[in-house]
């Protein structure tokens, strides 16, 4: 009697032992996984040398600190070089789709550089909440009409 | 006594000929350094040296005109239209009536750039803040959106973004949940260009608002103020703005 109650249990562990093979055998190949990001082209190369602001290796890991850097610096010093800016990334990175000719939103579509990445590792972004996430087409109405006379540029 | 010649170099000998080399190899650097720094004003950082000033002659300022408030709104693209009671107003027109006399006066009031701004005294977080050419400002980075600073403000300057807004400007990022005022288009500054409110008056031909640096003694705002009467709002508070009132 005990005997045939362990073989029985045996069978259900080999059963339940197969069944789950049976559900790895289902699990998603690569061709179902979310797919690798493939961020669009930017417009222009940086350098000759090299496509980016830095070597790609170095933008990939610490864009967020040059980018915080570089805010600090233009909020309190006034720096405005485009090299580290936001807005710069964003003229030359976010393009506008080669169909319908509109910039992708931030919010909805994974053609926009910085989400295809972002979401891919689900880290939120927080800066175009407030910031800028197409380059600006409007044409700005007022022109710089009177240069300052002690303009910094004279110095 | 025969002078005695030491085999190796004396101590005065080897400090002159350091001094030469060490010259020739930093110099060029230095030169070179400040050659890249003076390329262009975009790389230049700011200086306690300046302090950007306003003066707005009341008598030019025409009543009923709004170019200035327009050129704000069309600058910094203030345009939210969810609750237009609450929208943001960095720049408004303000009218003023003496009950003696009956005259008018019309003035735009905006931040006025305190020396010693009380929404900086009161941030909890150090995010008002006074730029050191005396541009007053708020990094809404660390912005928490307590409002202490629209309390604080004798002008009633500053204004609360209450509404998710879309399509900002690239040079002015403004988003729900921090406080905002006149930035003195501190981007435009930074260029060497003057806010978009005195380009504006400018255009339209009434020239009311003159804009420079009034720590510099050759500019125009400065001599003009050296012999013009002018006044600050309520004086009587020594914050001593920025912004001067000619006429008041």
């Amino acid at each position: 009697m005990k005997v045939r109650y362990l073989l029985n249990i045996l069978g259900k562990l080999c059963l339940g032992l197969l069944l789950s093979l049976a559900v790895n055998a289902n699990e998603p190949t690569s061709m179902q996984r979310v797919p690798i990001p493939d961020p669009p082209k930017a417009l222009e190369n940086f350098s000759t040398e090299q496509p980016c602001v830095e070597p790609i290796d170095i933008i990939r890991r610490n864009h967020g600190s040059l980018l915080k850097h570089r805010r600090n610096d233009t909020m309190y010093r006034g720096v405005r070089t485009t090299q580290y800016s936001l807005a710069a990334c964003i003229n030359c990175h976010v393009t506008p789709d080669a169909i319908t000719g509109n910039y992708p939103s931030i919010s909805q579509d994974s053609e926009h550089f910085c989400r295809s990445c972002h979401s891919y590792v689900a880290v939120t972004i927080d800066c175009f909440q407030c910031h800028a996430s197409k380059p600006d087409t409007s044409v700005n109405v007022i022109n710089s009409i009177n240069i300052l006379d002690t303009s910094r540029a004279s110095q | 006594m025969n002078e005695e010649i030491s085999p190796t170099p004396n101590r005065r000998d080897f400090l002159k000929t350091t001094a030469i080399v060490a010259g020739i190899t930093v110099a060029p650097g230095v030169l070179l350094y400040g050659v890249s720094q003076a390329k262009s004003p975009d790389d230049q950082t700011i200086t306690a040296k300046k302090r950007w000033g306003m003066l707005i002659d009341t008598n030019k300022c025409v009543q009923g005109c709004n170019e200035c408030v327009n050129a704000c709104i069309t600058e910094h693209g203030i345009s939210e239209n969810v609750r237009p009671d609450i929208t943001s107003q960095w720049i408004r027109k303000v009218g003023l009536r003496d009950k003696q006399t009956g005259k008018e006066y019309s003035l735009p009031l905006f931040c006025q750039h305190c020396e010693h701004p009380p929404c900086v005294d009161v941030c909890p977080t150090g995010a008002s803040f006074k730029r050191v050419d005396g541009i007053v400002l708020v990094d809404k980075h660390i912005c928490i959106g307590c409002r202490y600073c629209m309390m604080a403000c004798p002008y009633k300057a500053r204004s609360f973004v209450h509404e998710t807004l879309k399509n900002q400007k690239p040079h002015s990022p403004r988003g729900k949940g921090t406080v905002e005022a006149c930035t003195f288009c501190v981007h435009r500054i930074d260029k060497g260009q003057s806010p978009a409110c005195v380009a504006a008056c400018q255009k339209s031909g009434h020239k009311a608002m003159l804009f420079g640096d009034i720590k510099d003694p050759n500019s125009e705002i400065s001599k003009k103020l050296s012999h013009v009467s002018s006044t600050a709002l309520r004086p009587d508070m020594r914050l001593n703005p920025g912004i001067r009132y000619q006429g008041l």
